[in-house]
């Protein structure tokens, strides 16, 4: 299954299921980031981590390693 | 009876500048009991009865970050007279994520629609009676940067709370979840007070840990209402926490297509996506960011708050307050113990503290200036990379940077870091950097000691920059430190023009944090020292060679005797210089027998012949990565929140001051001085040694790590 972190700039994908448990997972819920949410990749930081992302209408700052958790299509 | 109004929002959403508006100079900042959490509250302008308590900025109201467990426990425990929520026009969807939590708690709530000029400007509408209609309360709209909104909210909100209203809130929850919920609901109806039962019931359903403790439920009733989730659970083939929150967020989406037209198109760029094009740009960030750094350390350290503090040091009181106090007392044939005291314990103490402010200040200034123009997450984004390869977010950086102006703001920055564990390693490493006192300490023994040479004292800078680096790679080693590094999920806001009024009351309060809390510390301390340094044993007033001071220094003279300086001399430099750092320069100057007012040229000439060359640099690098300042100190300790981890970040840098003096004593005399390779270079090979396996072994094996390996396999 494809994941955020393999997603390219400029994709806009839409979030199939949430891996990982706890604080982190729950923060990423909190932030808008659920189950057939829209998600377009805007840009990489500079040094290739994180990813900026929009969300709901809004900038997100991402690392690539959480960006694993969430599952795509 | 006082009418308590609190704001709740998200950060970025203008709630410090409807609180700065709406309570102006009558606002006390602290912090929530126990924690390192600003707290933040004030009268309303002209109503002396009405309290606005500022909430720490939060996204939701779950039980995993400080800030929202602060924040809940008041609105759930103290329960306020109202809430203003605060949502942000141009962002609401992810706003409303909080209200709908904010409303289901059983307080009168009064919902303030911000930047509503920006809704505006973009062409969006929206429909305030459909949305207060579904939420269950009154909303208005704000702009709190004009200014404009902001009281007429917190007037629906004192009569929201005089009316007692709260309204029915939204029905977010369908199906078998709102059943589940108020079957949930009546499990606890004796429980709880009748207005928090809703907000317990979701909490129960979602397995939240802290409101299960707290209400010490019988093992049948939580068995009980475990069964009704599982049901749900498998119902909706997902866990119960995700099923609220995509409930919640299905809700909203429902709700703003119904009550928000929008007329941006999706794809479009706005204006700060149009700046950060440039500013987040691959190749123009680094420099961008190097340049806006250079610009704040330019202005505030080097030319403006450099003038500005040397004026306030040498003008000011260096030569019209202490020339003046000490001719009023001179002719008022005051005793010389209490002119001594006086001048130069009192008002020597108070000009030391006063000396910083200037570019105290400064610093403050510009820093305020980039968080709330929205740059200093691109800061955190940028260097995010970097600092997560030694166990530090990206939002390190900034104490950081700070530290190379003063430790206590440093320090003080760290509490933008909400990973607890990266925020304490942030403390005790960020005071690594050389502050403008200690750089007075580079400065004058350069200038003294290698007066041709033109490397020496940058290159404290990047050996200040190793020992952080190498600091915590090796602490990212141990079990506490080592694991998961912590989630960066930051939000980046757009850009906007910051308030001056804004900056500058940002800039004030922390500056005065630091002059009360400096201003009793160091004051106090310059006293002792002035003491200790004037009196005998027997408590008679004799000059510093026979002081308490010196007998203190001579018996710890041994323990520098390995780093090139085993004097007392040297010794009572080292302790007055824990009082401010360049307090070591001052203390080795009047040791010496140079005036209290002698220039720079009258120093220098007093300490060369205090120390070898070679003894002087390790003196050097002994002040500079040595436990900081007494203020750094107690504002470490205050930040750490804990004895434990105040002990351990002081001897921390007890131990990697003195390892590195005794390094660069050791191996500098061998390689540069040619001194035999005797004992003392044996030890500083081991304890090097020792060192590099600190920073090169295999992490340690955490609990987390081993669990999180399981769970994988």
């Amino acid at each position: 299954m494809k994941t955020l972190a393999e997603t390219g700039v400029g994709e806009t994908v839409l979030v199939a299921k949430l891996q990982g448990e706890g604080p982190t997972r729950r923060r990423i819920m909190d932030m808008g980031i659920t189950k057939g949410t829209e998600i377009y990749v805007r840009k990489v930081a500079p040094l290739g981590d994180p990813v900026e992302l929009t969300v709901r209408g809004y900038e997100l700052s991402l690392r690539k390693k959480d960006a694993e958790l969430i599952e795509v299509e | 009876m006082d009418i308590k109004i609190a704001l709740a929002g998200n950060p970025n959403c203008g709630k410090t500048t409807l609180f700065n508006d709406l309570t102006g100079s009558t606002q006390y900042v602290g912090n929530w009991p126990g924690v390192t959490v600003e707290k933040k509250d004030g009268r309303l302008h002209g109503r002396k009865d009405v309290i606005i308590q500022d909430l720490p900025g939060i996204y939701s109201l779950s039980p995993y970050s400080l800030e929202e467990v602060v924040a809940r426990n008041y609105l759930v425990g103290e329960k306020p007279d109202a809430i203003i929520n605060i949502v942000d026009g141009t962002n609401i969807e992810r706003n409303l994520y909080l209200t709908t939590q904010l409303a289901e708690l059983g307080i009168p709530m009064v919902i303030a629609v911000n930047m509503i000029d920006l809704v505006r400007k973009n062409g969006d509408k929206i429909n305030l009676t459909k949305l207060g209609g579904e939420l269950g309360c009154e909303v208005v709209t704000m702009s709190a940067l004009k200014g404009e909104g902001g009281l007429a909210a917190a007037e629906k909100a004192i009569a929201a709370a005089q009316q007692k209203k709260v309204g029915e809130p939204p029905h977010v929850f369908t199906g078998s979840v709102e059943h589940a919920i108020a079957h949930i609901e009546e499990s606890i109806s004796g429980l709880v007070d009748p207005g928090n039962l809703r907000w317990y019931a979701i909490k129960l359903f979602e397995g939240d840990d802290k409101a299960v403790a707290s209400l010490n439920l019988s093992s049948e009733l939580k068995a009980h209402i475990s069964g009704h989730v599982k049901d749900c659970e498998k119902e909706m083939d997902d866990d119960a926490e995700s099923i609220i929150t995509n409930q919640r967020y299905a809700y909203i989406a429902r709700l703003v297509s119904a009550a928000v037209v929008k007329k941006t198109q999706k794809g479009s760029l706005s204006s700060s996506d149009k700046i950060d094009r440039v500013v987040t740009n691959r190749l123009l960030a680094l420099p961008i960011f190097a340049g806006v750094m250079w610009l704040m350390y330019y202005i505030s350290v080097t030319s403006v708050g450099g003038w500005a503090t040397d004026w306030v040091n040498d003008t000011l009181f260096g030569g019209l307050i202490t020339g003046g106090a000490a001719s009023v007392l001179a002719s008022l044939g005051v005793a010389p113990w209490l002119q001594g005291l006086i001048v130069d314990g009192i008002i020597g103490g108070v000009g030391t503290v006063l000396g910083f402010v200037p570019q105290m200040l400064l610093i403050f200034f510009f820093l305020s200036l980039l968080e709330d123009s929205g740059y200093m997450a691109r800061v955190a984004f940028i260097m995010d990379r970097i600092f997560r390869r030694f166990g530090l977010s990206g939002k390190s950086f900034i104490p950081m940077l700070v530290g190379t102006g003063c430790g206590v703001p440093a320090v003080m920055a760290a509490r933008t870091i909400e990973n607890e564990k990266d925020r304490r390693m942030t403390i005790m490493l960020c005071t690594f950097m050389p502050c403008s006192a200690k750089m007075v300490i580079i400065a004058m023994i350069t200038a003294t000691f290698f007066p041709h040479s033109s490397w020496i004292a940058p290159s404290m800078y990047f050996l200040s920059i190793a020992v952080i680096v190498l600091s915590g790679i090796g602490l990212k080693k141990t079990s506490y430190f080592g694991g998961e590094a912590a989630p960066f999920v930051m939000e980046l806001p757009a850009y906007h023009v910051p308030s001056l009024k804004g900056v500058l009351i940002h800039m004030w309060e922390r500056s005065r944090a630091f002059i009360v809390k400096a201003g009793t510390i160091i004051f106090t301390a310059c006293v002792v020292i002035w003491f200790l340094s004037n009196f005998s044993w027997s408590l008679q007033m004799v000059d510093i060679e026979h002081s308490i001071l010196a007998g203190v220094g001579s018996a710890a003279a041994w323990l520098f005797a390995p780093l090139g300086f085993g004097s007392w001399k040297g010794a009572v430099a080292v302790i007055s210089a824990e009082m401010a750092k360049e307090q070591a320069i001052g203390t080795l100057a009047v040791l010496n027998g140079v005036a209290g007012d002698a220039g720079d040229a009258a120093v220098m000439k007093g300490i060369a012949g205090m120390f070898t060359a070679m003894g002087a640099f390790s003196f050097m690098v002994l002040n500079l990565f040595d436990p900081p300042c007494i203020v750094a100190i107690a504002t470490t300790a205050r930040e750490m929140a804990s004895r434990r981890w105040a002990a351990i970040a002081i001897g921390y840098q007890i131990a990697m001051g003195y390892f590195l003096s005794f390094e660069c004593y050791q191996f500098g005399n061998f390689f540069f001085f040619g001194a035999a390779f005797g004992i003392g270079q044996i030890f500083a090979l081991v304890l090097a040694a020792a060192a590099a396996w600190l920073v090169l072994r295999p992490a340690a094996k955490t609990a987390a790590g081993t669990l999180a390996a399981e769970a994988r396999a």
